[in-house]
């Protein structure tokens, strides 16, 4: 029997510290020892399997999955998609992709949120699905609106869309953030900018795509995820057994 | 020049942010939206094995409690098996080994229901000590947080763990292990996460 792969180990110097020093709320929720370095075991090279009746074809429409009949969210309607790869470029299929924003004001629907802008009633701001089998998805929705937090007196949250991806095992799972082109916010925000490295930032920036722009209807943006690749099971090295 | 090696590059991570709820919990925002909301039954009812209850906190390093934290769990059944196609072997029907929890909005508290898992194949023949792999984001998280919870009435395969045996400082190892107590007759686990400072919990680059 063939035994899967390992993953390739993460690069942490492309992706934010525990600690960056201008997001304040990293302070005191930064481990300060470094982390154990685990070579992959079964443990980590599974994880949960989602299937199509995990989700309904709605979730993934947040301009009606909230809205009452007839009725639809205030803002700019956007398509957003793309395509979950691993670092081998190959697509990650029937995998869960799940989406949460503020609505166009800035204004999340969360009993926490106190912001003054306005909740819309016909807005949820979450969305899941599946990639298809070729590692594709889209989500229909509103561009969300910038907002502000308490960090400095004057911060501002660039638009952004949360994600949630798992690939095909623990060790993939991700949480990251979506942005959009030509956002002057981006460079501001203490939270983007905790990424080193200006090219791991810009791999957050999701693109104009006036090819899958609905002509007046819908504008559109493309988003690709890149999760972790592992090792060809040609070359692997034996995860149990001699 | 030599051949590009064209790999890609992995997404960077970003913070969950204060209202991860909207997106992986929206009940607990305070909103129903989907037919069912994932991750709420990790074992299923068909599950063999000890029905076990886990709770805790996670505290950050000023000592007080989290109280916008997700929790994910991952866990094989209690044959040892995770119920995925690359792990040879069934599990019950309905047992994915998967969930998610946050913590309580007031007081920082979070449980689960789940079994026991019973030991898992290691790397190179060995075999590893029960556990639950837990993930953690919150606000102030960039990363999500990979650590395990082992349990204190499994003593020999814990001091045989391999895992556990990875972390050099002998002190350490104890924040991997969940203390069971018995409430009305059911196994309770209490594992408090501690994010930083005075007894830090073990994390992992998996
Ligand atoms: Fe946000």
């Amino acid at each position: 029997m063939v035994k899967p792969g390992e993953f390739y180990q993460r690069d942490r110097k492309w992706h934010p510290p525990a600690y960056a020093q201008n997001y304040k709320t990293s302070t005191s929720r930064s481990p300060k020892h470094p982390l154990i370095s685990l070579q992959n075991s079964m443990s980590e090279i599974t994880g949960p399997v989602f299937g199509h009746d995990d989700v309904d074809p709605i979730d993934r429409d947040l301009l009606s999955n909230f809205a009452k009949p007839g009725e639809g969210p205030i803002g700019e309607r956007i398509i957003l998609h793309g395509r979950v790869l691993d670092e081998n470029g190959r697509p990650v299929p029937n995998t869960l992709v799940e989406i949460w924003q503020a609505n166009a004001g800035g204004r999340y629907r969360h009993k926490k949120d106190t912001y003054l802008a306005p909740i819309d009633p016909n807005f949820g701001g979450c969305g899941r699905s599946i990639t298809d089998e070729n590692g594709y998805y889209y989500f229909r929705t509103v561009k969300p609106g910038a907002y502000p937090w308490r960090n400095w007196v004057n911060t501002w949250r660039p638009a952004h869309v949360h994600f949630s991806i798992f690939g095909t095992a623990f060790a993939q799972r991700l949480i990251t953030q979506c942005y959009f082109q030509g956002d002057p916010l981006i460079r501001l925000c203490p939270i983007v900018q905790a990424i080193p490295d200006p090219e791991a930032i810009e791999q957050l920036v999701a693109t104009l795509d006036m090819n899958a722009t609905i002509p007046l209807d819908t504008i559109a943006y493309k988003f690709d995820i890149v999760l972790r690749g592992r090792r060809s099971t040609l070359f692997e090295n034996r995860l149990e057994g001699n | 020049m030599p051949q590009e090696l064209n790999y890609l590059k992995e997404t960077p991570s970003q913070t969950a942010g204060p209202f991860v709820h909207i997106g992986l919990a929206p009940g607990a925002a305070g909103f129903d939206i989907y037919r069912t909301e994932l991750g709420w039954d990790i074992a299923g009812p068909n599950a063999k094995g000890d029905r076990i209850r886990i709770e805790g906190l996670v505290i950050d390093g000023t000592g007080n409690p989290l109280k916008d934290v997700l929790i994910e769990a991952w866990q094989a059944n209690a044959d040892g098996i995770y119920a995925h196609p690359e792990h040879a072997g069934e599990v019950e029907a309905g047992f994915r080994g998967w969930g998610r929890v946050i913590t309580d909005f007031e007081t920082g508290e979070w449980g689960f229901d789940t079994v026991k898992p019973g030991l898992v194949p290691g790397r190179s023949g060995m075999t590893m000590a029960p556990h639950i792999n837990l993930w953690i984001v919150a606000r102030g998280i960039n990363v999500g947080l990979n650590t395990r919870l082992y349990f204190s009435d499994e003593e020999r395969a814990n001091a045989a763990d391999p895992v556990i045996n990875l972390v050099e400082w002998e002190s350490r190892r104890q924040t991997l292990i969940a203390q069971r107590s018995e409430r009305d007759g059911q196994a309770v686990y209490r594992f408090d996460i501690r994010l930083q400072g005075e007894n830090e919990t073990v994390f992992f680059d998996i």
